[in-house]
């Protein structure tokens, strides 16, 4: 029987070639900062941030899109509370909507169909930015819309795929020597999704729930697959090998693949989703959006996101930059690695 | 972003169901998994992502061993 005391016992006293193991999700930063895991391993086991917070890697070219849309008079932008505050070239979704322009908040994007129907002369733009768990929300909103013959309503994406940043991280010489793989996204992709990575690099992924023991299970999984190029699944109660399908026909259904600009990464090919061609009529415009011009040009957001530096390192952090004044996009979400290391320092 | 908060279903109507988060009740599209009253489903950004299976403590037991003897 392994218990949650021997794992504690073996994570805090582990003194084995170093581990530096990377956690994608950025709903797991959170958790982590949260239960306090990083303070009970040992110094030889240590956990980097990455790049998994959908907010944060969502270039600023795109936020300017999304307040010009809001600006326009006919026009109304839907979106998820998280990039409210974002900051665009030169201000952020919730200070225009400060200043007047068309800005509405919700938990649900098929929340926009209520709108679409009430208000069937305006034009409703949903701002769908995600990775694999909340793309499959947009497809069966896409499905929604054709159904219930709506027109007036648009998406305006920037959807990312994990494994496509994974494989940039290791092929630029990322020094790994393992993933904690992001729980939700699985529950979509499964977790077979991340084993061509595995197997490529010889890295090990321990598939992982959000709550303090899933997480010490996986890590201590991990610890046990050193070297080794596979994947384990530690959140089998909504994780499978091969995901959920009615979710990936889905997608494959209305999204094909595309390049896509990440926050501090560029422009990594083939790590996005588009809608297919058949579907232009929906898209608010969202193929040209590739660039990834930074407003504070002293923000590490990207080295951050990519394990090099931790936010503490970066010189405006908790200075100029603070979850009430953010420069970059890290500090802006409450997964972004700044804001947590913020929150729990 | 990718939070998602586990319920169980009381109710099922075409295209949603209605789920029970510990006395809060809230509606959730279905496309993406066939459900019935009583599951236990995840549930993110206002759509079921997947049932929630109920053996997991005796299937993470198993893999521990496994990662144990391989190791
Ligand atoms: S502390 Fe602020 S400025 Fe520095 S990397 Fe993080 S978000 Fe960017």
């Amino acid at each position: 029987m392994t218990d949650l005391a021997e794992m504690r016992r073996f994570l805090s006293q582990y003194d084995g070639p170093k581990m530096r193991i990377m956690e994608i999700c950025g709903s797991h930063t959170a958790s982590i900062a949260k239960n306090g895991i990083k303070e009970i391993l040992s110094p030889a086991i240590q956990l980097i941030s990455g790049p998994g917070c959908p907010v944060c890697v969502t270039p600023t070219a795109y936020v300017d899109r999304a307040i010009a849309l809001a600006k326009r008079p006919d026009t109304c932008l839907v979106t998820f509370g998280d990039l409210l505050r974002v900051p665009g070239s030169s201000e952020s979704l919730s200070a225009a909507k400060g200043m007047g322009a068309s800005v509405e908040m919700v938990y649900a994007p098929a929340d926009v169909v209520t709108f679409a129907k009430k208000e069937p002369d305006k034009q409703f733009v949903f701002a769908a930015i995600g990775f694999e768990t909340t793309i499959p929300v947009y497809a069966l909103l896409m499905e929604e819309l054709l159904r219930e013959e709506i027109t007036n309503v648009k998406l305006l994406t920037a959807c990312k795929t994990m494994p496509g940043a994974v494989s940039f991280l290791l092929e630029n010489g990322a020094d790994l020597q393992g993933f904690l793989a992001p729980g939700h996204v699985c529950t979509v992709t499964g977790s077979d999704a991340f084993a061509p990575l595995a197997k490529k690099y010889g890295i090990p992924f321990a598939v992982a729930g959000f709550e303090g023991e899933e997480l010490l299970a996986a890590l201590y999984g991990l610890l046990h697959m050193q070297g080794k190029g596979m994947v384990k699944n530690f959140y089998p109660s909504v994780v499978t090998a091969e995901g959920n399908p009615k979710a990936k026909e889905l997608i494959e259904r209305f999204f094909e693949p595309s390049d896509a600009a990440w926050r501090g990464l560029g422009i990594i090919p083939g790590s996005g989703l588009c809608l297919r061609a058949a579907y232009a009529s929906f898209d608010a415009g969202s193929r040209d959006l590739t660039e990834d011009n930074q407003q504070n040009q002293a923000c590490r957001c990207g080295q951050v996101l990519t394990g090099k530096l931790a936010p503490t390192d970066c010189p405006l952090f908790g200075k100029v930059c603070t979850p009430l004044t953010p420069q970059g996009a890290c500090m802006v979400s409450e997964e972004g690695s700044c804001h947590t290391a913020m929150r729990y320092q | 972003m990718c939070v998602a908060y586990p319920g169980t279903v009381i109710k099922v109507q075409p295209h949603t169901a209605t789920v029970d988060f510990s006395g809060n009740r809230v509606e959730a599209r279905t496309g993406l998994v066939d459900v019935a009253v009583g599951d236990r489903v995840l549930v993110h950004a206002g759509c079921i992502l997947q049932k929630v299976s109920e053996n997991e403590a005796a299937e993470l037991e198993a893999l521990m061993e496994e990662v144990k003897a391989d190791a």
